[in-house]
């Protein structure tokens, strides 16, 4: 209790600390989750697409502030930047590779994605170059909030504040409305669940499947693009960015998109404690909320074991 | 006939075999060198970052070494002989490098290596160097370790080292904010982060003893957001925040921090942040602490040759559209140690083209040019180079901050002395030293 009574008000930024760092991380991994519910495949280079999405949204922010644009006008490009990547890359990847590898080992549709990410990584650099690559705008129009500490007064980004914690409820909120009350939701939820099934029924798997990593696409550009203006986007931005992810990934359970939600805020409130209580430990708590969860719910927190089909 | 068959086809063995011998060792590269043939051209290996975070360093890296050797070819080349530059990626990691150091010297025959940005390639490529009698320029990597804990005949290091580089900028601090009480650092978890604070620190508790540590923060390597611990240091308030943190991870702390205004609650000392100031623009505010990594920027307040300095930034910004950057110099520095060193051989030998053994022995003790003053090689392999140290300014000249109040650093005073090791120097230091610094010099 005393330590609370000491501490409660670094416990307060902590929190928020955590719940935007919790944000960021869920807007990427929660596109990983969609898309390997519907086809079972671990998308490596997802990360690839979240770093593209960053690079776009800066490059065409920082080109829409060139034209005179107001600062505010950052915040849609961001948004319009992810559709962008989502909708050119995503049927692209999609349908000229991992269709072609819908029915192979899981192991094989991992290399092939590793290997995508391997290309997109050089495109990437080709295209942006190597020198690191900002958008601030948007961050530096909302300026900043100052939060009590005590006599003092701790500034924080509004945008840290209310722009990423507020994306990433809507996120959840859409896709939790889109999977349960929508027929392409349901049709979504049913491949997830049997895609034999769901194909029997009338379900044309293809296009949903089509439709599910081009959204899933769009989303880890949307991870990107609102990381832009916080962040340096710099080459293997994206290598860090799916390691995080894939951590996430595994501890909510694959599939599991509200678990993704709580997976990503444990480990940004995990991560975030680690800095004021034990710093030493701040890059493995991530990896280690997701072991301890493993070792005891192998299928994730939210995870439901499968019966082994023979 | 039979048996005179036979004879013919033993002999006839007996020469495919040594026909292979003689054949796999052509094609293995050349061999050390023990006669000294003149070559048709000078190969030189060049071990660099071109993927990865690191490559924000590695690819002005390489662009000064082909503007360079371009100049250097243009000019009629080393000796009369023409330089051929052969890159590797320092990217996937040590093993690579090592892999790629065999290939360059035992098949494409490289007569120099130059290795590397990191620390650790450096550490694994010096005992190659030994090995394999192949000359070799340690020009970026920063580790003390190297020549501390071992001897070399072949491996030299073109540049300063990490223990200059940080005793430098902790001097400064001393020198323009005397009567601080407490610090933070914030640099990134690897081997970089970790030994530039054990530096930092032991040197420190020497000249300063009773300094509060606020906190130690090592955030991972290549992180991207650093809001907690900026929040971290926001709440605890030190008077002084340390960063050795360089590339799209200073960049982002140097944003976050401006954007949270905790640059105006603390100084910071960036000793390498002079690779950051064009990037990160004005959101770098004026009175930070910045170091380049040795005795170089482009508007090097005192350099040794005006027209050399100025000659080599306007051909790397007029190629590549941007200032050079310490990379840059660093290369640029191999560049000329190995122009020299050649030079130095050749002209021992009367003329005639140097062994490696002898090309190696020419480095020892070596002096030559830098785009803003000179390098020399120690007999233990480190080069003795000057450190800048400076403070951000805003000018309406350009559109980043600029260095003023800079200091240039005698190696001689802040380089560990041969034989020694830094863990130990560092604490046998004096706080006198700080009332002798050189006299500071303002932008112009």
């Amino acid at each position: 209790m005393s330590w609370f009574a000491e501490n409660g008000l670094l416990v307060g930024l902590a929190l928020l600390d955590g719940l935007s760092y919790a944000a960021a991380v869920f807007m990427v991994a929660v596109g990983l989750n969609l898309v390997f519910g519907v086809m079972r495949v671990l998308n490596v280079a997802h990360g690839s697409l979240y770093a593209i999405g960053g690079y776009a949204a800066a490059s065409l922010g920082l080109f829409v502030a060139s034209l005179g644009a107001p600062p505010w006008a950052g915040l849609p490009v961001l948004l319009a930047a992810a559709v962008l990547v989502g909708a050119l890359l995503g049927p692209l990847i999609e349908r000229l590779l991992l269709r072609r590898m819908q029915d192979q080992e899981p192991v094989l549709q991992l290399l092939v994605t590793f290997a995508l990410f391997m290309i997109l990584e050089d495109l990437q650099k080709l295209a942006f170059g190597v020198q690191p690559v900002v958008f601030d705008a948007p961050l530096k129009w909302l300026g900043t909030v100052d939060v009590p500490f005590g006599a003092d007064a701790i500034p924080f980004t509004a945008y840290q504040l209310y722009v990423l914690p507020g994306v990433a409820l809507a996120t959840l909120a859409i896709l939790a409305v889109v999977l349960r009350y929508t027929l392409v939701g349901r049709m979504v939820v049913a491949v997830t669940v049997d895609r034999e099934a769901a194909r029997a029924m009338g379900i044309d798997a293809a296009k949903v499947t089509l439709l599910t990593f081009t959204a899933g696409a769009a989303l880890a550009a949307l991870g990107g693009a609102l990381a832009a203006p916080t962040v340096s986007l710099v080459p293997g931005v994206g290598a860090s960015t799916i390691v995080l992810s894939f951590a996430v990934v595994a501890t909510a359970g694959l599939g599991q998109i509200e678990g993704a939600a709580v997976a990503a805020l444990l480990i940004g409130l995990g991560r975030s404690f680690a800095v004021y209580v034990a710093p030493e430990f701040e890059v493995v708590v991530p990896y280690a909320i997701m072991v301890t969860v493993l070792l005891f719910r192998p299928q994730g927190l939210f995870g439901v074991a499968e019966t082994r089909r023979i | 006939m039979k048996d005179c068959d036979a004879t013919r086809m033993s002999l006839t063995r007996r020469a495919a075999l040594g026909t292979i011998g003689v054949g796999g060792l052509a094609l293995s590269g050349r061999l050390a060198q023990a006669q000294g043939a003149k070559p048709q051209e000078i190969k030189v290996g060049i071990a660099t970052y071109l993927s990865g975070p690191a490559s924000v360093f590695g690819v002005p890296g390489r662009q000064t070494a082909e503007m360079l050797f371009d100049e250097i070819n243009a000019a009629g080349g080393i000796a009369g002989i023409k330089v051929r530059p052969i890159f590797v990626d320092e990217g996937p990691g040590v093993d690579h490098v090592v892999g790629e150091y065999r290939r360059l010297v035992q098949n494409e025959g490289v007569h120099l290596v130059f290795a590397a940005i990191s620390s650790a390639d450096c550490l694994a490529c010096a005992p190659l160097a030994d090995e394999l009698k192949r000359p070799t320029l340690l020009w970026d990597c920063g580790t003390q370790r190297i020549f501390e804990d071992n001897r070399y005949s072949y491996a030299f290091r073109t540049q300063a080292n990490a223990t200059p580089e940080i005793l430098a900028a902790l001097l400064y601090l001393l020198k323009v904010k005397p009567d601080f009480k407490s610090i933070a650092v914030i640099n990134q978890d690897y081997a970089w982060g970790r030994d530039s604070w054990d530096i930092f620190r032991t040197a420190l508790n020497t000249l300063k003893p009773g300094v509060k540590v606020a906190a130690e923060l090592f955030p991972r390597f290549g992180a991207t957001d650093f809001s907690t611990e900026v929040t971290r240091v926001l709440a605890l308030r030190p008077d002084v925040v340390l960063s050795t943190s360089w590339g799209g991870d200073l960049d982002a702390l140097i944003r976050q921090s401006s954007d949270r205004k905790l640059f105006e609650r603390a100084t910071f000392v960036m000793p390498l942040a002079e690779s950051s100031l064009q990037r990160v623009g004005k959101a770098l505010p004026a009175g930070h602490i910045v170091g380049a990594r040795g005795d170089h920027w482009f508007l090097h307040p005192s350099p040794a040759d005006p027209e050399r300095l100025k000659r080599f930034t306007e051909s790397y910004r007029s190629r590549f559209n941007a200032y050079p950057i310490y990379p840059c110099f660093h290369m640029a520095q191999a560049v000329s140690a190995m122009k020299a060193g050649i030079e130095k051989a050749v002209a021992a030998k009367g003329g005639g083209w140097p062994t490696d053994a002898e090309l190696a022995a020419a480095f020892k003790g070596l002096e030559f040019p830098s785009p803003t003053a000179s390098v020399r090689i120690r007999e233990d392999g480190q080069g003795l180079e000057n450190q800048l140290i400076g403070t951000t300014l805003h000018s309406d000249r350009y559109p980043f901050p600029v260095l003023t109040d800079m200091v240039v650093f005698p190696a001689e005073s802040v380089t560990t002395p041969v034989g020694q090791k830094s863990a130990d120097w560092l604490k046998t230091l004096s706080p006198e030293m700080v009332a002798k610094l050189p006299q500071a010099l303002a932008f112009r």
